[in-house]
């Protein structure tokens, strides 16, 4: 069963931004894009590491703030020639507020 | 027999729902028609002609007397119903009580007001009915009367150019960065701005309304930061909510608005609901077309048929004269998904279609829509466009027959179709250069016919022509696009935002034809920085577009920590500075404390909640950010110079401070540093800075273009000069010429490559008028950027955003 958490309202975003998200499972970037979509990605680049929810926020994709690897919000997938993936965790938008899956942020899940 | 069926609403859901079910069964119901307009049904999306004058009431209604008594409708208009009682079925208003057999909720939508002190002054007027059009319109009767509407969407900007037209002053506040953002990207917003600027409406985006001023009537608008409009009247148009007070107060199942299944029926199955008032399926609508659906749906759920909504899919247009706008689906990027971009500058047409799998998802247009309903059509049909996909951006027209190939087409052109647009050259002309003069590049052919040689944008066309002249024999150039965004090269881009006084991204966007609809991370920063060059004063930076260490500015680490560096001026600091430094590394359990390279010190691994607190104690021992992290200047590195040493012939401490204090804050095409140093034995290493100062005995070198990271460059020599004031004079207008002209993340030595020192002489040493016009637009630049960004961030709560995290999940 999915059990939607009101995490803020959209507006507490920034377009073409992003905010971090503290969960047990660790940081959790929910991104707004230019469209005023949401996107939520464990904030921990595939790469080395790196908090993407620092990254610059362009179409459906965010650039790494440590080493400028891209990597796409809705897959969680490396762009381009670099191979790698980050998780990425259910959101969803209802009149105005963010919604996350909490069984998706939680560590029984996350031990699983 | 007939059976009773009352409805609650005369507006157009229930009006077509009336008309459907008609069509299936004249007679079959004996229906009763409240309304609380004291009038019947109008096409209520006119209004906003009839606001311009373009049309009278009468024009705009749909269902007349005749037409209700034709039908035996009981019509009882001005009469709100005020309740519903379902264990007896009747509807309760003024009149008494009505019985119902079948009951049809149709209460439409109620106009947000925005809770802001003063929202019942008189004055403030919604934008709904016609009543409203009929208030707004006898303000506008007054000579010189001014009004501001609160809301940029469609209704808002509709209201906007029917009161203009109408001869007021007005002024939209729009909360968002650009308008009508749900239903437009931000390069198709910026040609509608610009269209309702020309026209003489103020637009005003990130306007955020505090309060409506005035004592007996509306006077004005104070928005939060402070700033006061004059206004007679203030239209609020921000949105609509589901009028569900009699559903919710008769019991039904309501969410954001009536709840409705596949067949109109609410949690009672003798009540249906349609119209803007209905939520299915979780969504609530607010254009007609769904409703239309629905009451077809309806009027076959009455009488008995099978019938199933399934939502909408929706497209929308601006009623405004003159504006040609068209917007549908989904048209947000992303990387499973392929935008067709189109933009013609000279004709301000943006056009732009997101396929994902080969199938229209979603399409926004300006100033060309012809083709909006073909498009919408593709994309409702999820028809298969793989096979016109080279040409489905030029229209319906274009398709059938052969797939045009660019090539072909450019072959096919006749001689005297015209290239360049901007100096009027046509292919012909630029084939007989070609041949006759042996060009072989685009370089070549601007110079000797001109063609795109100003804004470029037809660049493309040309080297088409190029190959089709050449054959095999022609190499494309290799001039580096900015980006895969643009064919333009960063100098282009410069030279066009100056020369066509393109103020904001979207604007250079458009105005300069780029191939995505919001830019990627590379050109983003650089527009940004080209724009607050150009404007100072003017341009409002653009936050997003920045790295994040210029968001927050900190270095970030390597684990997400940041680094917090204070400005140590000319590298001179003194006990209370390094007791608040050090009293800040304890509190905040600063992992790493590090004299670093720039003649200062380095608080290493700070968390990101805690930097408005470290900033805020080391702002209170006068310390300032040290813009560690900033394209602009960093640091200004000194010697001991006259103070102490035997050999200083200059007081380059001194010196060194007094540069650094003029000279920071300002943004620069890379980072800037500078050295000043006592005798050529040169301690501070001014010979490998962007600017450096030797002093002598006869006074100062002052030296440039050198570098000591990737690549080590010793400087050149700009000139020799006898005072102070002179050398800071020289150093402010050789920044601001760098600011002026250099590709952005080149660093001065690259600039100075590509210019020649010549040129950098004669415009900063040479020419004193030259220079001092250079100081004086770095000093005006320095106006609005010596200020120091922790002490906004820690005491005054500039983007606190930056600093919380949105939420904690235990
Ligand atoms: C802190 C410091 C090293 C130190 O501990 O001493 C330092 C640290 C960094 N340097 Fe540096 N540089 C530091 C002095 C220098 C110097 C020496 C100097 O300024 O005299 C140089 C060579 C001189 C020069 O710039 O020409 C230097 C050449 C670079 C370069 C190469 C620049 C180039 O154009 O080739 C980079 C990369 C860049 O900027 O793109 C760089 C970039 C960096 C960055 C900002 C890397 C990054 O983007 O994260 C490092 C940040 C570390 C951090 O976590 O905060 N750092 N860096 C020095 C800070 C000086 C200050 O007080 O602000
Ligand atoms: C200026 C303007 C321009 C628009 N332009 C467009 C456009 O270009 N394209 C588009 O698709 N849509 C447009 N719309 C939206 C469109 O008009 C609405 O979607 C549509 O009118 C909704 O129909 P409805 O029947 O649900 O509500 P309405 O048409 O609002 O009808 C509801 C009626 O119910 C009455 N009522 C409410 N409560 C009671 C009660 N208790 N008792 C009796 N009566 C009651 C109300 O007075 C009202 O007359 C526009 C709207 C406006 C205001
Ligand atoms: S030299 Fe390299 S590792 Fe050292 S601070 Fe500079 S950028 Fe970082
Ligand atoms: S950690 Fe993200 S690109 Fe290196």
């Amino acid at each position: 069963m999915t059990e939607w958490v009101d995490i803020g309202a959209l507006e507490d975003i920034p377009v073409r931004g992003a905010r971090k998200l503290k969960t047990p499972i660790g940081c959790v970037g929910v991104f707004r894009t230019a469209a005023n979509e949401v996107f939520a990605l464990v904030d921990r680049c595939p790469h080395k590491g790196g908090p993407l929810s620092e990254g610059i926020v362009h179409g459906r994709a965010v650039t790494c703030p440590l080493h400028n690897w891209v990597i796409a919000l809705d897959t969680g997938l490396a762009q381009g020639a670099d191979e790698g993936s980050v998780p990425t965790v259910p959101v969803k938008l209802a009149a105005g507020r963010v919604l996350v899956d909490r069984g998706a942020v939680s560590l029984a899940q996350a031990a699983e | 027999m007939t059976q009773k069926l009352v409805v609650i609403g005369a507006g157009m859901a229930s009006g077509r729902a009336l008309e459907e079910l008609f069509a299936l069964s004249p007679d079959a119901w004996e229906v009763t028609l409240f309304g609380a307009e004291p009038r019947g049904n109008y096409n209520r999306l006119m209004l906003s002609p009839v606001l311009a004058g373009e049309k009278t009431y009468e024009e705009i209604v749909t269902h007349d007397d005749a037409w209700y008594r034709d039908n035996r409708v009981t019509c009882r208009f001005g009469e709100k119903v005020t309740g519903i009682d379902r264990a007896r079925k009747v509807v309760i208003s003024e009149g008494g009580e009505t019985p119902y057999d079948k009951l049809i909720v149709a209460t439409g939508s109620q106009p947000f007001i925005i809770p802001v002190p003063g929202k019942d002054l008189p004055g403030v007027i919604t934008f709904r009915d016609l009543d409203d059009v009929n208030r707004m319109r006898a303000a506008a009767a007054k000579p010189g009367a001014k009004a501001v509407v609160i809301g940029g969407g469609l209704l808002g900007l509709e209201a906007a150019a029917g009161l203009q037209v109408q001869g007021m002053e007005v002024t939209v506040l729009h909360l968002m960065p650009h308008l009508m953002e749900r239903q437009l990207d931000p390069a198709a917003a910026y040609l509608l701005q610009k269209e309702l600027e020309g026209r003489g409406i103020r637009v005003m985006c990130k306007a955020d309304t505090g309060e409506i001023m005035g004592e007996t009537q509306v006077e004005g608008v104070r928005l939060k930061d402070g700033t006061e409009i004059p206004a007679d009247i203030v239209v609020m148009a921000v949105g609509i909510r589901p009028d569900t007070a009699l559903a919710k107060e008769a019991g039904l199942a309501v969410g954001r608005g009536i709840h409705v299944d596949d067949q109109m029926v609410t949690s009672d199955e003798d009540i249906l609901a349609v119209g803007e008032c209905v939520e299915h399926d979780g969504n609530v609508y607010g254009l007609v077309a769904p409703l239309y659906e629905m009451g077809k749906v309806l009027a076959k759920t009455l009488m008995g048929e099978a019938a199933a909504y399934k939502g909408s899919v929706m497209s929308t247009k601006l009623k405004v004269t003159g504006v040609d706008l068209f917007s549908a689906g989904d048209f947000a990027e992303g990387e499973d998904r392929d935008e067709i971009v189109f933009r013609d500058p000279s004709r301000g047409v943006y056009k732009r279609l997101v396929l994902r799998e080969d199938r229209i998802i979603g399409a926004v247009m300006y100033g060309e829509t012809a083709d909006g309903n073909w498009y919408f059509g593709l994309l409702k049909d999820k028809a298969d466009v793989s096979e016109m996909r080279d040409t489905l951006v030029f229209g319906a027209a274009f398709q059938g027959g052969a797939r045009l190939d660019p090539m072909a087409a450019v072959a096919a052109l006749p001689d005297d179709a015209e290239i360049c647009g901007c100096n009027g050259v046509c292919k012909g002309q630029i084939v007989s250069a070609i041949t006759e003069k042996g060009l072989t590049g685009l370089d070549a052919v601007k110079a000797h016919t001109k063609a795109s040689s100003s804004c470029g944008t037809c660049s493309g066309l040309v080297e088409q022509i190029l190959q089709m002249t050449l054959g095999g024999d022609y190499q494309a150039q290799t001039v580096k696009p900015m980006c895969p965004c643009t064919e333009l090269t960063h100098m282009d881009v410069r030279r066009l935002i100056k020369s066509q006084q393109l103020k904001s991204i979207p604007a250079v966007m458009q105005e300069l034809g780029w191939k995505t609809s919001c830019g990627c991370a590379s050109c983003r920063p650089a527009l940004n920085y080209y724009l607050l060059c150009d404007w100072p004063g003017e341009y409002e930076d653009d936050y997003q577009s920045r790295f994040i260490n210029e968001r927050v500015h900190s270095n970030i680490q390597k684990d997400g920590t940041f680094s917090v560096v204070p400005r140590m001026w000319g590298g001179i600091t003194n006990p209370a500075e390094l007791r608040a430094i050090a009293d800040a590394a304890e509190k905040y359990n600063v992992p790493t404390v590090k004299v670093t390279g720039g003649q200062r010190i380095d608080l290493l691994g700070v968390k990101k909640d805690d930097l408005p607190k470290i900033w805020k104690d080391l702002n209170a021992a006068g310390l300032v950010s040290g813009q560690a992290y900033a394209k602009g200047l960093r640091t200004v590195k000194t010697c001991v110079g006259t103070d102490h040493c035997r050999f200083g012939t200059q007081d380059s401490v001194g010196l060194g401070i007094e540069l650094e204090k003029k000279l920071w804050g300002s943004w620069t095409p890379h980072k800037v540093k500078m050295a000043v140093t006592g005798c050529p034995r040169n301690c501070a290493e001014a010979t490998c800075k962007d600017l450096g100062v030797v002093c002598v005995d006869s006074g100062f070198e002052v030296h440039i273009g050198g570098a000591a990271g990737l690549h080590v460059k010793a400087t050149e020599l700009l000139c020799k000069l006898t005072s102070e004031e002179a050398v800071v004079e020289h150093c402010a207008a050789a920044i601001q010429l760098y600011r002026e002209e250099a590709q952005y993340l080149h660093r001065m030595y690259k600039w100075i490559d590509a210019v020649g020192l010549d040129h950098v002489k004669a415009r900063v040493v040479e020419d004193a008028e030259s220079r001092r016009a250079l100081a004086d637009r770095f000093y005006y630049a320095q106006r609005f950027m010596q200020q120091d960004p922790w002490s906004e961030r820690a005491s005054e709560g500039v983007h606190a955003h930056e600093f919380a995290p949105l939420a904690e999940i235990a």
